[in-house]
C-alpha cells in the first residue's frame, strides 16, 4: 500500500495521532519519514473511526505536525528470523547494530507471539545443573522453567547470571544445541559490556544473540526488546531444536517504560501508577518459556529484576512472583558479609523442582536433604532473633547448635567462588555434612532409615573442625 | 450491516446501532472473533472481545447472535479441557497447532461421538423443567443425566428407543400445555452469567472431606459451602487446590485455571491422569473438568472462564452430583474486570478496581449451595477460590471483599511456607464458620468426642501463641515445666498433625478416623506428661525419652489402614512417661 499520510494531528510524549486514515489494522506497524530523510517506526495502539493513535519507537523528538510522511505496512511488528541470528548484536527493536549487515531471513514472525495451548505443553522435568549449590540443591532450575532473580541495585545478579550461563553450558551433555538469548532493557552501557565480555571469555559468544536497549535508548523500543528476544528464542528452540536460555535484564526498567507509556496514553493507573494490565503484560513475556510437545528444544527464562528499595512487595517483583515458577532472591546483608552468591534461601523457591529431582534426575535423597536444610535454616532465623534479644550465651544448647549450623551453611554451602562448579553429588553430600552438625533428633523431616546412612557427625567434625 | 468503529485492546465499539442487546454474544471482524456486548447507548455499543484484536480494522463487520454468551451442556464435558469460553483446547490444537490462533471455530462438545443412551421416559409421561429423560455413561464414574432445560415442560409425544446417539440427535419430543412442541437432544445451552434455577436451598450440614488434617479437623468446609484461600506467591495456593481437587469427596471437580501458569495446567493434566481415585479405582481425570485461561491468553476470556466453570458445575449439580470448584485465582478475574473497566474509562474505586467488584464477587460465591434441584434430587456446588493478594497484603480490595462473601477463610502464611510447613494455612488467622453446622455430622459419624478433642487442640495452639511472645523475649528455658510441656505439645501438633506431606503415600490423604486417633494420641501424650509434671517430674526427663519425636512421626509410621497401631503407640507413651517418673524418683533419692 503506497498511500502516505502527510503531517500529524497531535503529538503527545511517544504518541502521535493521525486523522482521516482508512483501512489500517489494530497493532499495525507504520514507517514515519521525517523531512530530513530519517525514518522512524510506529505502531497503531488505538483506532477511533478514522483517527489512529500510534506509538513511535524511537521517540517523537524532532517531529512536528507538518514534517512527516506516514506509511502503513499492513502487518503487525515482525522480526526476521534465521539461524544466522546466533552471534549477532541487535537493537532493542530487533535490527542488527553490529555493522555486519541485515539478517537474511528465513521467515518473519509477529513479535507478540501467540498464546501456547496448555495441552501442547509438556511439563518441564529435566533439570539444569548450574553448579551452584544454593540453586541446584534448594531452588533447582528446570529446563523450560521461568525462574527470575530478585535482586537489588548493587547486588551481584549479573555475575550470578553469567556464572549460570557458563556452567549450565558445560553441564549440557550435547553442548551443541545450547544457545543464549540475551535481552538488555534499560541497562547501563557497561553492564551490557560486562555480559558481552563474559560471554566472549567463556567462549559462548558465537552462541549468543544479544538485544540491546540501553538506558538512554527510547522507552518504546524497550517494550519491544523482550518480545523480539523471545520471538528469536522460540524460533531457535522449537524450529531449530535448541535449548535456549533467555536472560532478560532488567524487568524493572521494562515495567517503568510500560508505566511511562501508559501514562502518556492517559490510562487509569493501578497500584503505584503502573497500568492495570501490568500482570497480563508481564505474563505475555514470562509465559513464553516452556517445552512444546514434540519439539526437542526448550525455552528457559531467567529474568533479572532489581527490587526498588529491596522491597519484595513492590508491584514488579510481586506480580512477577505470581507468574513465574519460583524465584531466586538475593539478600543485601549476605552480600555485605561477603557471601557470593548472596542467595537468600528461605524466600527462594523453585516450583518445578519437585518433579525434576530425585531418582533418575538428580539423586534419590535430594528432596529430603533440601527439605531438611530449609527447615533447619528457618530455625536458624528464630535462634538469631532470640539471640539478638537475650544474647548468644543465654541460648539453649539446641539454639546454639542452630546458630553454628547457620554460620557454616552460609559460609560453606551458599558461598562459593565465581569459577567454582560443584556437581550435584558434591552439593548434596555437603548438605548432609552440614546437617550432621545438628543433633540427630532435630532432623525431623527425614526418616530414620535415611538418617542411618547420611547422618555423620564425625565427618562433620573433621570437615569443619576449626570452626566448630 | 454493523461495523467496527474503534479498537482499543480487547474493547471494540460500534457506532449508531440499536441492534444489540446487553450481554449478547457477537462475532467481530472477518475472523469472527467472539465477543460480548458490555454496554449499549444510543451512540455506541461497546463490545469486549475474547480474543486478540491484532489485525482488526475499522469497518469490518460485527454480527450479533441474538443470544447471550452461553455454555453448551451435554455429555463430553467431563475429563475435557476447555478455554474460557468452553472451546476444547485439544480440538483447537488439532486445528491450529501448538499456538492458539484467533477466530478458531470448534464445537464445545464432540458432535460425532456416539453415546449409549438409555431412555427413562416413555410416551405419555409428563416432564417438568429439569426432569431427567435419558442417561448415558459419560465416563466410567460419571453417569450423564440429560435434563429438560429449565423453562420447558410438557408431555412426551416421542421417545426414541435406547441406543447410540450423537449429541445433536433428537431423542425426545415434548408437547407443552400451550401446544408448542419442543425437541430434546442430548444437550442444551445455558447463559453463563445466569444462575441455573433449583427448587430450594437445603441446610448445609455435611462436610466436604478433603483428607487434609488442618482443613477437616481445624477449619472444616461444608458441601455447598464457600472458602477462600488467600496467600502471596510461593505460599502454596495452587498446591492446596491441587490437593483438594485430588482427594476431596466430591463427585466431580471443576478446576478453573484463571490467569495462572500454563505449566500448571499441563501438570494437572498429566498428574491427574496418572492418579487413581481410591473411591472409584479410576484415574482422577474421569471426574475432572479443566477450564484453562492461562495468564497469556486474552484477558476478557478470563472473566468468562469463571462463569463457564460455575455454569458447568450447576448443570451437574442439577443431575444430583456434588461438585467442588477450584477457582485459581479469583484475583486474576478481578484484575480482568479492572483492565476492561479501565479501557471503558469507568470511574475507579479502590486501587483502580471498579466499584462493582464486590457485587460481582458476591454473585459468584452465591452460586454455591446445597440444593434440591428441579427434579427433586439433591446436589451441591462448593466453591474454593484462591486469592492472590498484591504484596501479600490481606487488606487489599479483592481479599477484603471476598472475605465478606465466604464462610471459610484459609489464610496462607509466608513464614510457614518459608519453613516448608505445608499446607501453610495459618491456624491463627484462618477461620471456618461451618464448625457449628457440621458438629452433628462429626458427632454421629466420627466420634462424639471429636469436637471436644478439636477444641482442646485449638486451645493448645492459642496458648502456645501467647507463650511464644514470652519465649521470643526471654527464651524457653526460664518457663515453668507445665508451660514447657504446652510448648512442646503444640510443636507436636504443628509438625506432627497440621503439617502434612503431599508426597508421602499415606500422609497425602488421611481419613477422618485416623485424624481423630492422631488427635487422641497427642492429647493422651499431653495428659500423661501433665500428670507427671504436676507430680514434680522435671520436663527434661520426659523429653529425653524421645517420645515426642516418636509421636510426631506417627503420621508416617502408622499406615492409614492399620489403626490398631495407635494402641501400641499409646502404650509406648505410658511406658516412656513411667520411665521418666521412675528416673526422677531415683535421682530424687
Amino acid at each position: 500500500m503506497a498511500v502516505q499520510y502527510l503531517g500529524l494531528k497531535e503529538i503527545n510524549g511517544p504518541l502521535i495521532a493521525l486523522d482521516n486514515v482508512t483501512g489500517i489494522a489494530y497493532d499495525e506497524v507504520a514507517q514515519i519519514k521525517l523531512s530530513d530523510g530519517t525514518e522512524r517506526t510506529g505502531r497503531v495502539v488505538q483506532i477511533d473511526g478514522s483517527r489512529a493513535i500510534l506509538q513511535v519507537f524511537e521517540g517523537t523528538k524532532g517531529l512536528s505536525l507538518k514534517n512527516t510522511r506516514t506509511r502503513f505496512s499492513g502487518k503487525p511488528m515482525e522480526m526476521p528470523l534465521s539461524e544466522e541470528l546466533l552471534g549477532r548484536v541487535m537493537s532493542g527493536a530487533g535490527r542488527p547494530i553490529d555493522g555486519l549487515g541485515d539478517i537474511y531471513a528465513e521467515k518473519y514472525e509477529d513479535i507478540n507471539g501467540k498464546p501456547l495451548n496448555p495441552v501442547s505443553r509438556s511439563y518441564p522435568r529435566n533439570y539444569i545443573n548450574t553448579g551452584i549449590s544454593s540453586i541446584d540443591c534448594l531452588t533447582t532450575l528446570i529446563r523450560g522453567q521461568k525462574l527470575p532473580i530478585f535482586s537489588g541495585s548493587g547486588l551481584s545478579h549479573n555475575k550470578l547470571a553469567v556464572q549460570i550461563v557458563r556452567q549450565a553450558k558445560i553441564a549440557d551433555e550435547s553442548g551443541q544445541d545450547f544457545a543464549v538469548v540475551f535481552a538488555a532493557m534499560g541497562v547501563k552501557n557497561d553492564v551490557a559490556d560486562f555480559f558481552r565480555r563474559s560471554f566472549e571469555e567463556s567462549g559462548v559468544l558465537q552462541k549468543v544473540v544479544m538485544f540491546l536497549n540501553l538506558s538512554n535508548d527510547p522507552i518504546i523500543e524497550r517494550i519491544l526488546t523482550p518480545r523480539c528476544a523471545l520471538t528469536a528464542a522460540e524460533y531457535l528452540a522449537f524450529e531449530k531444536n535448541m535449548h535456549i536460555l533467555v536472560i532478560l535484564t532488567d524487568i524493572t526498567s521494562y515495567a517503568e517504560a510500560l508505566r511511562e507509556f501508559s501514562s502518556s496514553k492517559g490510562e487509569i493507573p493501578g497500584r503505584k501508577g503502573y497500568p492495570g494490565y501490568l500482570y497480563s503484560d508481564l505474563a505475555s513475556l514470562y509465559e513464553r518459556a516452556g517445552v512444546v510437545e514434540g519439539a526437542e528444544g526448550s525455552v528457559t527464562q531467567i529474568p533479572i529484576l532489581t527490587m526498588p528499595n529491596d522491597d519484595i512487595t513492590h508491584p514488579i517483583p510481586d506480580l512477577t512472583g505470581y507468574i513465574t515458577e519460583g524465584q531466586i532472591v538475593l539478600d543485601r546483608s549476605l552480600d555485605q558479609n561477603g557471601i557470593y552468591p548472596p542467595v537468600s534461601v528461605l524466600p527462594s523457591l523453585s516450583r518445578l523442582m519437585k518433579d525434576g529431582i530425585g531418582e533418575g534426575y538428580t539423586r534419590a535423597d535430594h528432596s529430603d536433604c533440601a527439605n531438611q536444610l530449609f527447615a533447619a535454616y528457618a530455625k536458624v532465623q528464630d535462634a538469631r532473633s532470640l539471640a539478638s534479644v537475650i544474647g548468644e550465651d543465654e541460648l539453649s544448647p539446641l539454639d546454639k547448635a542452630y546458630l553454628r549450623f547457620g554460620r557454616l551453611f552460609e559460609r560453606h554451602f551458599v558461598n562459593q567462588r565465581f569459577d567454582e562448579n560443584r556437581s550435584i553429588e558434591e552439593t548434596l553430600d555437603l548438605g548432609w555434612l552440614l546437617l550432621s552438625t545438628l543433633p540427630r533428633s532435630a532432623l525431623d523431616r527425614v526418616d530414620d532409615k535415611l538418617l542411618d546412612v547420611k547422618y555423620d557427625p564425625e565427618g562433620a567434625e573433621s570437615r569443619f573442625a576449626e570452626e566448630l | 450491516m454493523n461495523s467496527v468503529f474503534s479498537i482499543n485492546g480487547p474493547v471494540v465499539k460500534v457506532k449508531d446501532t440499536s441492534d444489540f442487546s446487553m450481554m449478547e454474544m457477537v462475532y467481530v471482524g472477518n475472523k469472527r472473533l467472539i465477543g460480548e456486548v458490555i454496554s449499549v447507548n444510543s451512540d455506541e455499543t461497546t463490545i469486549q472481545v475474547y480474543e486478540v484484536t491484532t489485525g482488526l480494522r475499522p469497518g469490518e463487520p460485527v454480527v450479533g447472535t441474538g443470544a447471550p454468551v452461553s455454555a453448551t451442556l451435554g455429555p463430553g464435558i467431563i475429563s475435557n479441557i476447555f478455554d474460557g469460553i468452553e472451546r476444547p483446547l485439544r480440538d483447537i490444537e488439532a486445528v491450529c497447532g501448538a499456538y492458539i490462533a484467533e477466530g478458531v471455530s470448534v464445537n464445545s462438545i464432540d458432535e460425532d461421538k456416539k453415546w449409549q443412551i438409555t431412555m427413562i421416559v416413555k410416551e405419555g409421561d409428563f416432564l417438568e423443567s429439569g426432569a431427567i429423560y435419558a442417561v448415558c455413561p459419560e465416563t466410567p464414574v460419571v453417569e450423564h443425566r440429560c435434563l429438560v432445560p429449565p423453562g420447558i415442560s410438557g408431555e412426551v409425544i416421542y421417545a426414541a428407543p435406547d441406543g447410540e446417539y450423537r449429541v445433536n440427535d433428537v431423542v425426545c419430543r415434548l408437547k407443552a400445555e400451550d401446544g408448542t412442541e419442543h425437541e430434546l437432544t442430548l444437550f442444551h445451552k445455558w447463559p453463563i452469567k445466569q444462575p441455573r434455577p433449583f427448587t430450594k436451598r437445603l441446610p448445609i450440614d455435611r462436610p466436604l472431606i478433603t483428607g487434609q488434617r488442618v482443613i477437616d479437623t481445624i477449619l472444616p468446609i461444608a458441601k455447598g459451602g464457600t472458602a477462600a484461600v488467600p496467600g502471596g506467591f510461593g505460599t502454596g495456593k495452587t498446591m492446596t487446590q491441587h490437593q483438594l481437587a485430588k482427594w476431596c469427596d466430591a463427585d466431580i471437580i471443576v478446576y478453573i485455571g484463571c490467569g495462572e501458569r500454563g505449566n500448571e495446567m499441563t501438570q494437572v493434566l498429566e498428574e491427574f491422569s496418572g492418579l487413581i481415585d481410591p473411591k472409584t479405582n479410576r484415574p482422577l481425570t474421569d471426574r475432572t473438568v479443566l477450564i484453562a485461561n492461562t495468564s497469556n491468553m486474552p484477558v476478557a476470556a478470563r472473566e468468562a472462564s469463571i462463569y463457564t466453570g460455575i455454569t458447568i458445575a450447576e448443570y451437574y449439580r442439577d443431575m444430583g452430583y456434588h461438585i467442588a470448584i477450584m477457582a485459581d485465582s479469583t484475583s486474576r478475574w478481578a484484575e480482568a474486570l479492572r483492565e476492561i473497566s479501565g479501557r471503558l474509562e469507568e470511574m475507579p474505586a479502590e486501587e483502580g478496581f471498579p466499584a462493582y467488584l464486590p457485587s460481582r464477587l458476591s454473585e459468584f460465591y452465591e452460586r454455591a449451595g446445597y440444593v434440591e434441584s428441579l427434579n427433586g434430587s439433591e446436589g451441591s456446588v462448593t466453591i474454593i477460590g484462591a486469592v492472590s493478594p498484591q504484596g501479600s497484603d490481606f487488606s487489599e480490595p479483592v481479599t477484603q471483599n471476598t472475605k465478606r462473601f465466604v464462610r471459610c477463610f484459609w489464610a496462607l502464611d509466608k513464614s510457614l511456607a518459608y519453613a516448608r510447613h505445608y499446607p501453610a494455612i495459618n491456624w491463627n488467622d484462618s477461620y471456618s464458620e461451618y464448625t457449628d453446622d457440621l458438629s452433628e455430622y462429626y458427632y454421629k459419624n466420627v466420634d462424639p468426642d471429636f469436637l471436644v478433642c478439636r477444641q482442646r487442640i485449638s486451645s493448645m495452639l492459642i496458648e502456645e501463641n501467647k507463650l511464644m511472645e514470652i519465649v521470643k523475649l526471654i527464651g524457653a528455658d526460664v518457663l515453668p515445666d507445665d508451660q514447657k510441656l504446652t510448648i512442646e505439645t503444640a510443636r507436636v501438633i504443628r509438625v506432627g498433625f497440621l503439617q502434612q506431606n503431599a508426597y508421602h503415600k499415606d500422609d497425602t490423604y488421611v481419613p477422618l478416623d485416623k485424624q481423630y486417633k492422631m488427635m487422641k494420641t497427642i492429647l493422651k501424650l499431653y495428659d500423661e506428661c501433665r500428670s507427671a509434671v504436676d507430680s514434680g517430674v522435671p520436663f527434661s526427663l520426659i523429653s529425653e525419652t524421645g517420645i515426642f519425636e516418636k509421636v510426631i512421626k506417627m503420621k508416617y509410621d502408622i499406615p492409614n489402614d492399620k489403626p490398631a497401631k495407635f494402641i501400641e503407640l499409646e502404650t509406648e507413651i505410658e511406658q516412656a512417661v513411667r520411665k521418666a517418673v521412675k528416673q526422677s524418683a531415683e535421682e530424687g533419692r
